[in-house]
């Protein structure tokens, strides 16, 4: 009986010391896993952000003999961009689709051509339909398009290549032979600017459909070089038609009316006795890609000067060792390849001004260069007929430090500048992704916040922790602090829809509050204390506050009633159109004023709660003693109580700030969020913070967009990390010295 | 009486009075903004009168204009010369303008005009003018001509109103068995269907794909589609009877418009209407704030979907949240060996409570939402692939991502409790031979548990104010479906859903007539405010008792 009762007791003993023991394992587990948590959120970041800052990879793997493949000279090359496959043109008119990985000819279409001339060149003409212009014999230029059936078998994708021919069997056909020519179509527009004769340039435009037949030429226009010509350059959109010779002197010509071509610019851009080794048009067809003998690589943008004329600009560049001999840009991002005459690639991104990898690519010397619309992949074929298949991987070229957070001089603008402008419609379109706007929105949203916040928190913790009563303190206290429970959202709305409307039509009312507030107060003090004592010691001291909110009410009323009259009198009726005119500062209804009173509004209640705390927490005997030595309320306040409390005080602040510089809400809807750099207060601005719940949801995964709003996240996460620790530390130092006093 | 300027600059009074200015600026600031969201959240809810006002701005073209008074504001003289070409009228101190509520934006083209108080010539407030509310095209003012049952007159003049009102009544009854039909019964059906399909796709996805199984699912689509033809039937009778009824109105321009009974909301009379009954009126309103959907891009009705995905939300946050946060701040103040590397960690835990709420949305998205949600869905949901199940904003997502953002104020509000328990309570326990963990569960925790209230009515209380992370993780300005309802597993917590505060912004800043919709954000802004101030007043009185209770321990 015993022994049972024992037993059980033991068994009871030592299921309470596994419980025990679970108990512990399990908090430990479960209290630092909820920490883990909390530092994921700071590697997560990390991890997203990171690839920005890594190099793109290049690898070449597999070289194979061309012709063993297939019999024909290469014309022109095209890889699919999904890396399997890669089309071969031919000049026996036949496209040979081949595997990347191996070189295995996959199937061969044998060219239906209108007529029996050899195939002489090739060019890609229309970008987003894969449409090809071949140059057949000496006059004939004929069309064709690549693309690619998508089928599954089981989880593989099979592709399935296709030649179609857009315009049936009809072709251009020209009366003499061509020297030059080029060809671009833009949706229904086809462009040919040909060349038969020296110096003479006819611009042929054809309104044309897929499917029908390519009908007579709407308008022929000719144009006459000046000078010699050894390229002959449209941009994508045919807007731009640029003619240059080896000796560096560009023409451009202004198309975009083709009944009315118009000569827009003349420039050398070579030093004399200096060749082009090679020129391209950048993506977006308004920039110049040059490389000359001695490896200098420049990128020239057409832009207008004051008078509105144009010229090409160099924008930047840099010098290779070795001669360029090859430039081939990227479809759909302002990157490109380049090609030495040493066989080395160098991948460069043009707006982030940075060479992103190099890579010895080959020995020999190359004879067709061709990149995937994807960039992944690059095919090169040598005189050797060799063909090599390097792969790229290159996600995020446009991001750099310069391109954050330096100024950059983008295409069009003719001085560098720091923009912000991510979305856009077409690949046409140069991202700009400087950081420092949206930063120094944040920074002036701060600014004016902790402007309008700090004084009255401070001064206000002061008051109410040493001069204000007991009870009325036990009320103002909390009533101060529950606003800072307020939800973001209401204050926002408030300052958008409300103080915004209402500044714009007091501006000088408002502005004249700041001045009549001070004056007032004190003028209001004076009468008071002159009041007989019998009236004015009915009420103690402590007491000023809830004195003074009539007052201040009534001033703040006789302030906005008088704006009306100031303006009337010295600024013409209305204060805006006079600093517009007068001084040239812009208004927005939606500025920094009014983002500073509300954003002050959430930062004052922080700010006042931890400053009072400070001041409040002082020890008493210190004040008593300064006190009984004949110092005045306010000379104790200042020589003694504010010097112990000021690292309370700086945290508080620092507290206020990092508070300041993480809100969203109220930025996003009282700021006309345009990231302007002006440090105006009658402007707006756009933050980081706004930025990011602004563009997060419709960037796409993984993009660069994403990535850098991902960066703005993390600089957020750090800045105000940051600060906050400094104010802890600085607290907890605080309270180390209180407690030795 | 001051005698000596001098001196009492020196003495630094004049200091003293500042600093009180800057407290008594802050109170007001504090005072006039609740003040402000408070009278003009409620005032939404008051029938105003409505008055006919006999219009003339002198240019041989008078006019009547029936509408609310809104607000009215002074017209400086020169922006009135501006504007209108001449001086303002003799004998006019100044021109004042009225913002007047004259609906019937299917009429007129705005629902809003601004008037001249001087031109007005004579303004009444008639008793038999009429104001509804409408499903669409928002309020309606105008006189009523007759009552009509399939386009014939059944009552005219002085009868209509009653009928009007019966059948109004009948028209009501109708729309909420519609209501139900619509939403609960045909809602039902479709998302049984949808279920059968991906059902379906799942059974091809794993192979099993036999004749079989795929009959199954064929015989159980065909209950549906067969109730479906059902409900379809009894929703046409009930259309056609709804729509039954109409009435003529004449509007302000003498023009008559024909109203069918179905787009109608509500009916009265506000100038023949009593205080009292005003009174009644002003509670139904708020009634039907709090229990209506929203309608006209939010911009009209009630607020309902926006409170309930609150709740929800703050609901399963709070799940979340508290017993991390207990355990988190169990294990630093009672298990990890106090040190450096925890005093490291507890300044690190204090700072992310003032990390910007947007980085903690930031996080939810991409690792909440395309990590996890992304990789639960190729698990758990390739039936359902391309299209996302977990890997898109929802309201488990918003919950941790919210749950993420507070738990540093449970950590810390529980620590601050667990440090307030006397040693010596624990010492007793312990020496009585109790367990470490029976210690904690049955002395320490108890005592606690005020103060883990309080951090947990803290976190529900920012969690509920937060809006910017929530628009990253799941939140809507309209959702289709509420999180919670009767189909299978009843709590859905891939859905997205509305929110006060996003409902805030959205009709505040989005929607395309923000000035009708105005006293609607203030409404919303009030019950938003309203409930953050009541839980933090809570808060505060916890933590007040709290500090008293163990006063007397200490004693």
């Amino acid at each position: 009986m015993s022994t049972s009762i024992q037993k059980s007791n033991l068994w009871h003993q030592k299921r309470r010391r596994l419980i025990d023991n679970i108990a512990r394992y399990g908090i430990g587990f479960g209290g630092l896993s909820v920490i883990m948590a909390i530092v994921l959120i700071f590697f997560y970041l990390l991890w997203v952000v990171l690839p920005i800052f890594s190099s793109a990879e290049v690898h070449t793997n597999d070289s194979y003999i061309a012709s063993s493949l297939e019999s024909g000279n290469t014309i022109l090359i095209v890889p699919e961009e999904s890396g399997k496959l890669a089309m071969r043109l031919t000049n026996d008119a036949k496209a040979v689709f081949f595997e990347q990985s191996n070189g295995k000819t996959l199937k061969v279409i044998d060219l239906e051509l209108p007529s029996d001339e050899a195939v002489v060149d090739a060019q890609l003409v229309g970008l987003t339909e894969n449409i090809f212009a071949l140059r057949l014999g000496d006059d004939q230029i004929f069309f064709i398009k690549l693309s690619y059936r998508v089928s599954f078998k089981g989880d593989e994708r099979v592709l399935t290549p296709r030649i179609e021919y857009p315009f049936e069997e009809s072709f251009l056909s020209f009366d003499n032979s061509i020297k030059t020519y080029s060809a671009t179509l833009d949706e229904e527009k086809l462009t040919v600017s040909v060349m038969q004769q020296d110096h003479i340039i006819k611009l042929y435009r054809y309104e044309v459909e897929e499917g029908d037949e390519l009908p007579d030429a709407e308008t022929v226009t000719e144009v006459e070089s000046q000078t010699s010509v050894d390229y002959m350059l449209l941009d994508a959109q045919a807007l731009w038609l640029y003619l240059a010779n080896k000796q560096g002197e560009v023409s451009v010509f202004n198309i975009i009316d083709i009944e009315a071509v118009e000569l827009v610019s003349q420039t050398k851009i070579l030093p004399p006795n200096e060749e082009l080794s090679e020129l391209k048009l950048l993506i977006g067809g308004s920039s110049l890609l040059s490389a000359d003998q001695h490896g200098d690589f420049s990128q020239w943008s057409i832009q207008r000067d004051q008078s509105n004329n144009y010229f090409l600009n160099r924008i930047r560049g840099f010098k290779n060792d070795n001669k360029i001999i090859k430039i081939q840009t990227e479809y759909r991002r302002k990157g490109v390849l380049l090609l030495d005459s040493a066989g080395k690639l160098i991948i460069y991104h043009t707006t982030a001004d940075n060479v992103i990898a190099e890579h010895q690519l080959i020995d020999s010397s190359v004879k067709h260069f061709a990149l995937s619309a994807r960039a992944n992949v690059l095919i090169v074929e040598d005189e050797q007929q060799q063909i090599s298949i390097t792969k790229i991987v290159n996600e995020h070229p446009e991001l750099s430090w310069n391109a954050l957070w330096d100024e950059v001089v983008y295409e069009g603008y003719s001085e560098p500048d720091y923009i912000w402008q991510s979305s856009s419609a077409d690949n046409d379109f140069e991202p700009k992704f400087s950081l420092v706007p949206l930063a120094f929105g944040t920074i002036k949203a701060a600014f004016y916040a902790m402007l309008f916040a700090a004084p009255l928190a401070i001064m206000g913790a002061i008051y109410t922790a040493y001069f204000m009563s007991a009870g009325m303190r036990s009320w103002v206290k909390p009533g101060i602090e529950i606003m800072e429970a307020l939800p973001t959202v209401i204050l926002g709305f408030l300052a958008g829809l409300w103080l915004a409307p209402v500044v714009e039509s007091n501006l000088t009312g408002i502005i004249s509050i700041l001045l009549i507030l001070p004056p007032g107060i004190l003028l209001f003090a004076i009468l008071w204390q002159s009041l007989p004592k019998q009236i004015h010691y009915r009420i103690p001291d402590g007491f000023q506050a809830a004195l003074l909110m009539p007052v201040i009410a009534g001033l703040v009323w006789f302030a906005i009633a008088m704006g009306p009259v100031i303006e009337h009198l010295f600024f013409g009726g209305s204060l805006i159109s006079w600093m517009e005119n007068e001084f040239g500062i812009g208004y927005d209804q939606r500025n920094s004023l009014v983002v500073g009173i509300a954003m002050g509004m959430a930062v004052i209640p922080t700010i006042f709660s931890i400053t009072e705390d400070a001041i409040f927490s002082v020890p008493r005997y210190l004040t008593q003693g300064s006190l009984a030595l004949g110092a005045t309320p306010w000379q104790t306040l200042t020589r003694v109580v504010l010097l112990t409390a000021s690292p309370g005080i700086f945290s508080a602040v620092m507290i206020g700030v990092g508070r300041a510089v993480g809100e969203t809400m109220i930025v996003l809807m009282a700021t006309g969020n345009t990231p302007v750099m002006d440090f105006s207060i009658f402007e707006g601005m756009r933050t980081l913070s706004a930025n990011v719940a602004v563009e997060l949801p419709e960037s796409e995964i993984d993009s660069s967009h994403y990535r850098i709003l991902f960066l703005a996240a993390l600089v957020l996460f750090v800045v105000t990390f940051i600060f906050n620790t400094a104010a802890e530390i600085v607290r907890q130092r605080l309270r180390k010295q209180y407690g030795s006093l | 009486m001051i005698d000596n300027f001098k001196n009492w600059f020196k003495s630094g009074t004049p200091w003293i009075w500042l600093n009180a200015g800057a407290v008594s600026i802050s109170l007001l600031l504090v005072i006039g903004i609740l003040g402000m969201i408070m009278v003009r959240g409620m005032g939404h809810f008051w029938i105003a009168d409505v008055y006919n006002m006999q219009y003339d701005e002198g240019d041989g073209n008078p006019r009547v204009v029936i509408g609310e008074f809104v607000e009215s504001a002074e017209v400086p003289d020169e922006l009135y010369k501006e504007v209108e070409g001449k001086n303002k009228p003799a004998g006019l101190e100044k021109v004042e303008r009225w913002l007047i509520k004259s609906g019937n934006r299917d009429q007129a083209s705005a629902d809003f005009q601004w008037i001249y108080a001087h031109n007005i010539q004579k303004q009444t407030a008639p008793d038999n003018l009429i104001k509804l509310e409408r499903l669409e095209w928002g309020n309606f003012y105008g006189y009523l001509n007759d009552v009509q049952e399939n386009e014939k007159v059944v009552a005219s003049s002085e009868h209509a109103w009653d009928e009007l009102n019966t059948r109004f009544h009948r028209v009501l009854e109708i729309r909420e068995k519609l209501e139900v039909l619509e939403k609960n019964k045909i809602g039902s059906i479709n998302y049984g269907l949808e279920r059968l399909r991906l059902q379906k796709r799942k059974l091809e996805l794993e192979k099993e794909d036999t004749p079989d199984n795929l009959n199954k699912i064929k015989a159980e689509a065909q209950a549906f589609n067969n109730e479906y033809d059902i409900l379809i039937k009894e929703l046409t009778i009930l259309r056609n009877e709804i729509s039954r009824d109409s009435a003529n109105f004449t509007i302000s321009s003498g023009k008559v418009v024909n109203i069918p009974l179905k787009l109608m909301v509500s009916i009265i009379k506000p100038n023949e209407l009593s205080t009292l009954s005003k009174l009644g009126h002003y509670i139904l309103n708020f009634y039907n704030f709090i229990f209506d959907d929203p309608r006209e891009a939010n911009t009209e009705g009630g607020v309902f979907p926006a409170i309930f995905g609150t709740v929800m939300m703050v609901i399963l946050m709070s799940i979340l949240v508290t017993p991390f946060g207990v355990i988190a701040a169990l294990y630093l103040r009672e298990y990890a060996k106090q040190g450096a590397v925890i005093r490291i960690i507890r300044i690190a835990v204090n700072n992310l409570a003032g990390v910007p709420s947007i980085v903690y949305g930031v996080f939810g998205l991409g690792f909440f939402v395309y990590f996890l949600g992304g990789n639960i869905d190729q698990l758990f949901y390739p039936e359902a692939l391309p299209a996302p199940t977990f890997g898109t904003p929802g309201l488990i997502w918003a919950s941790l991502t919210l749950a993420l953002l507070t738990v540093p104020v449970v950590i810390v509000s529980t620590e601050e409790g667990l440090a307030r328990i006397p040693r010596n309570l624990r010492e007793g326990s312990l020496a009585l031979g109790a367990t470490k963990i029976e210690t904690l569960w049955y002395v320490v925790l108890p005592m606690t548990s005020p103060a883990i209230m309080t951090g947990l009515i803290l976190a529900v209380a920012r969690a509920a104010g937060e809006v910017a992370p929530l628009m990253l993780v799941g939140v809507v300005k309209l959702a289709p479906q509420l999180p919670l309802d009767d189909n299978f597993p009843f709590l859905h917590m891939d859905r997205k859903f509305m929110h006060l505060g996003f409902h805030i912004f959205d009709v505040g800043f989005q929607s395309p007539n923000v000035e009708a919709a105005r006293p609607l954000v203030y409404a919303t802004a009030f019950l938003l405010v309203l409930v953050i101030v009541l839980l933090n007043l809570s808060a505060i009185m916890l933590r007040n008792r709290l500090r008293e209770k163990y006063k007397a321990l200490d004693a």
